[in-house]
């Protein structure tokens, strides 16, 4: 009995001690790396060098366009998740009937489940040459659609744990709101979504980290051009991308330009990680205590 | 001569959570600026009487009323009725205080600015009559930004209160308002609702007798859905008519 426990106890540690190896393994390749990248490059070209080209003959290791491109297209796509996911929160926490609210939870979910590949080429064949009727001066390639559809692909995210963190808002303060005489909507948006706010603005760093971290969508629709711009309807290139493009195999091994995917990777790495523990802080910090 | 009106009464009142029979052919008329106490063991009803006053039980999945409310003669469950502007009429006050996690001023005033009233001097004046008449002003007044949650729980109660007199309401309903206190917040529960009745139509609900006999005019006795007593307190509270009721307020099952 005694060893059987033990042998247990043991198996659990260890697939505890491998996940955290793994963790700790994938910072090192990314550290050492990037160590013998900026052996080469300054930090300072890194960051204010406007270009990035370091597979052409001129090379330029600035990170800046690719963070750009980074940056816009997940703006554009919390642009669409953030009041279409809140809206849909709203309604199957306050309006929609429990069986509808059984029946529209799981279906959102399910664009979650959808391969991002699939996204992309929606973007690239759907939504840009619908786009490109409205505007007439969008590329084939942009942030646009990209960001569009990355912005479909992360409503779930958002919608879902909104509504968890709407439904975790104690009954007795919606009861408050109408004993008052509020309207379903003043409830919902005067009391329940400030209520649940922390736990709102979880659900959106989580999905900006998410966005972020996208990559096959933006391969796809939004062009591999780095440029540092905030026009949405030009082709651009996001760090995730970069990293792809030179991972095909075209670079040699130990090179400098192979090494540019590690400085890219610590980059990304860098920003989610950040993210990760933004939504961390505020969840312990303004979680509300009601009780 | 100065015969008081009657302010809610209920005809044949009959409610259903589904197959459950919660409410039993209820006929009961309150007066105006009186404080009914609605008594009776757990389970026998009195909430869900209290809420069928301001239709709080609406949301209810597969709750239904058969019968008529009525709020000075006029009956509360017809269609064209509006909800939200029912409950500026009828306000309530919870078992558990529960103000918003905002500020003591923004609680105070939320009623009013749900209304579309923006003007800072009206919401000022209307939070400070409030707040004085609820018998809270002079503990607050110096942090009326300060979060509402730092407050005790009798202050939230009476927070609580505030919030419900700030859009000027005719009937005040309240649910076991001081079961969640201490003695001291309960006493002073109890003075404010002495107070109020001059100018409001008080419903309270509560499971202490001896707060039932200090603080209403008439008392009501439910048991299993069904209204067994109702009668001015001090009688019902001498002389009971009948057995049931005498058993449960001598403390014999409850």
């Amino acid at each position: 009995m005694k060893v059987s426990e033990k042998i247990i106890e043991g198996l659990l540690w260890l697939s505890a001690a491998i996940t955290i190896l793994v963790t700790v393994g994938i910072i090192w390749v990314l550290l050492s790396e990037s160590i013998s990248f900026f052996q080469e490059v300054s930090l300072v070209e890194f960051l204010t060098e406007k270009e990035w080209t370091p597979l052409f003959a001129d090379k330029k290791f600035g990170i800046m366009p690719l963070v750009a491109g980074t940056l816009l297209t997940t703006f554009v796509a919390i642009a669409v998740a953030l009041p279409i996911g809140l809206t849909i929160a709203v309604y199957l926490n306050e309006y929609a009937h429990a069986r509808m609210k059984q029946v529209v939870k799981p279906l959102l979910e399910v664009l979650a489940t959808i391969p991002t590949v699939v996204y992309g080429f929606f973007a690239l064949t759907v939504v840009t040459p619908f786009l490109q009727q409205l505007i007439p001066n969008l590329a084939g390639f942009n942030a646009l659609s990209a960001g569009i559809v990355m912005g479909i692909m992360i409503i779930p995210m958002i919608s879902s744990l909104s509504e968890d963190a709407i439904s975790a808002v104690p009954r007795s303060l919606r009861e408050a709101a109408y004993g008052m005489g509020s309207t379903r909507l003043q409830t919902s948006f005067g009391v329940m979504v400030p209520a649940a706010s922390s736990g709102i603005v979880v659900s959106v760093i989580l999905a900006i980290s998410r966005a972020v971290g996208e990559t096959m969508i933006v391969a796809i629709a939004a062009g591999q051009q780095p440029r540092l711009t905030l026009n949405p309807l030009v082709p651009i290139e996001t760090i995730t991308t970069y990293i792809v493009q030179v991972s095909m195999g075209d670079v040699p091994q130990g090179s400098l330009e192979y090494k540019t995917i590690f400085a890219a990777g610590i980059t990304l790495f860098v920003f989610t990680f950040a993210l990760n523990n933004l939504s961390f802080w505020i969840k312990k910090k303004y979680q509300e205590k009601y009780d | 001569m100065s015969k008081k009106q009657n302010k809610l009464e209920a005809l044949n009142l009959d409610a259903y959570y589904g197959d459950f029979h919660a409410l039993k052919g209820i006929n009961i008329a309150m007066e105006e600026k009186a404080v009914t106490a609605f008594i009776g063991p757990s389970g026998c009803g009195k909430s869900t009487f209290l809420r069928t006053f301001n239709r709080m039980n609406d949301y209810i999945d597969g709750f239904r009323v058969e019968g008529q409310i009525l709020l000075d003669g006029k009956d509360i469950y017809q269609k064209e009725v509006r909800v939200d502007e029912l409950r500026k009429e009828v306000g309530m006050v919870f078992q558990k205080p529960n103000p918003f996690p905002k500020s003591i001023f923004e609680n105070v005033v939320y009623g009013l600015k749900i209304q579309g009233i923006k003007k800072k001097s009206v919401l000022e004046e209307a939070a400070e009559q409030s707040l004085r008449n609820a018998a809270l002003w002079e503990e607050v007044k110096d942090k009326l930004d300060k979060s509402a949650l730092a407050l005790s729980g009798g202050q939230q109660q009476r927070l609580c209160i505030a919030r419900a007199l700030a859009i000027s309401p005719s009937v005040l309903l309240m649910d076991e308002p001081a079961s969640a206190l201490d003695p001291i917040s309960t006493a002073k529960i109890e003075e404010l609702i002495y107070e109020l009745k001059n100018d409001y139509t008080i419903v309270i609900v509560t499971h202490n007798m001896q707060q039932a006999g200090r603080v209403s005019d008439y008392t009501a006795f439910f048991y299993m859905g069904e209204l067994v007593e109702f009668n001015k307190t001090k009688t019902m509270f001498t002389s009971p008519k009948d057995e049931r009721t005498q058993n449960y307020i001598t403390g014999r099952f409850g």
